[in-house]
């Protein structure tokens, strides 16, 4: 199926991806902003990937229920120890991966 | 920092494989989904190269399967992808001065695990726009490719093989911890998780990522400026 209707769609959806991924870029990058927001800024990564993580880590299901006994919460303890140990970015993914697939194999 | 086109696309390669190694296990099972869904392996990467952005794609495959009509599935996609909005601006930091025909190709690439990787990179020197705009148009390809091949016979390839599954999600805990430079970041963090777990459990949909950071780092400023010392 490659309908004009489905490619408006996917020109739409596209659209409004694109928009809130450049205006910031452009608009930010050309002047120098005040400090308070840049302070703000700075500490929106360590929160986005907080609220990146997290949820997925201790929830599941459709609607949302807390969920602490899963193999994606099991692993990230050690595999959290170990980036923080290592701070080695390759060798947490390969870490991660091998303990996911462990436990997979040994916990079902 | 090496200038030439070639130590830059391989720096830009070396790091962009964790989000590559990611990105074939979810962009083939997208594959199998949509094709499942009566999407030709064509229309699957049209949608893979105009709108690049995994879990909005997902629902609006979803979406079409359940009959949904056009312009719901784009107000959710813009929903569901205006936490790009915060990645792009926390990046924006690190591009100044950049030509704004750079900006606009570079925008295109912007995604939780690129923004992720490229601004840990940017923070610890050594890295510039061209090479970020590598790891954005690498994963974007990767990203494209793995989802026709899922539409053309993922059904084909064992899913859950070596716990890739878990690759991305090892790779935001390293990025995490790259994040937790003080106190300030750690308590950042932890505001952030609580208050995403709490509105994730409440509201249904993503709006918990932008909710919840935007919290944590207001609150985080608060404490910042109140006890400058953290």
């Amino acid at each position: 199926m490659m309908t004009t209707d489905y490619f408006l769609l996917c020109l739409g959806m596209g659209l409004v991806t694109y928009v809130p991924r450049w205006a910031p870029l452009v608009a930010l990058s050309q002047r120098s902003l005040p400090r308070w927001l840049e302070e703000w800024l700075d500490l929106i990564p360590a929160a986005i990937l907080s609220a990146l993580i997290l949820p997925a880590l201790v929830t599941a299901g459709e609607p949302r229920q807390l969920s602490l006994w899963n193999n994606d919460l099991l692993v990230a303890g050690p595999v959290f120890l170990f980036a923080l140990r290592t701070r080695s970015l390759g060798g947490t993914v390969v870490v991660g991966m091998a303990l996911y697939w462990l436990a997979g194999n040994v916990l079902g | 920092m090496p200038t030439g086109n070639s130590s830059i696309l391989k720096d830009g390669l070396r790091a962009a494989w964790p989000i590559c190694l990611g990105y074939v296990p979810i962009g083939l099972a997208f594959g199998v989904l949509a094709q499942k869904a009566g999407l030709s392996p064509l229309a699957v990467g049209v949608m893979s190269a105009l709108v690049f952005a995994g879990s909005a794609q997902f629902i609006a495959v979803a979406m079409l399967g359940a009959g949904a009509g056009i312009a719901s599935i784009i107000a959710t996609t813009f929903a569901v992808n205006l936490r790009h909005l915060l990645m792009s601006s926390a990046l924006s930091v690190y591009l100044r001065g950049i030509r704004k025909r750079w900006l606009t190709l570079f925008a295109y690439g912007v995604t939780d695990e690129s923004f992720a990787l490229n601004l840990v990179r940017f923070r610890e020197g050594n890295w510039d726009w061209k090479r970020a705009l590598t790891v954005n148009h690498v994963t974007n390809a990767v990203w494209v490719a793995s989802t026709v091949a899922g539409a053309l016979g993922g059904a084909l390839i064992p899913a859950h093989a070596f716990g890739i599954d878990y690759a991305l999600m090892g790779m935001f805990l390293c990025l995490l911890v790259y994040q937790l430079r003080g106190r300030i970041y750690v308590l950042t963090a932890l505001v952030a998780g609580a208050a995403a777990v709490g509105i994730s459990l409440t509201v249904p949909g993503n709006s918990y990522i932008v909710a919840a950071s935007v919290i944590a780092a207001t609150a985080g400023l608060f404490i910042r400026r109140r006890w400058p010392s953290r």
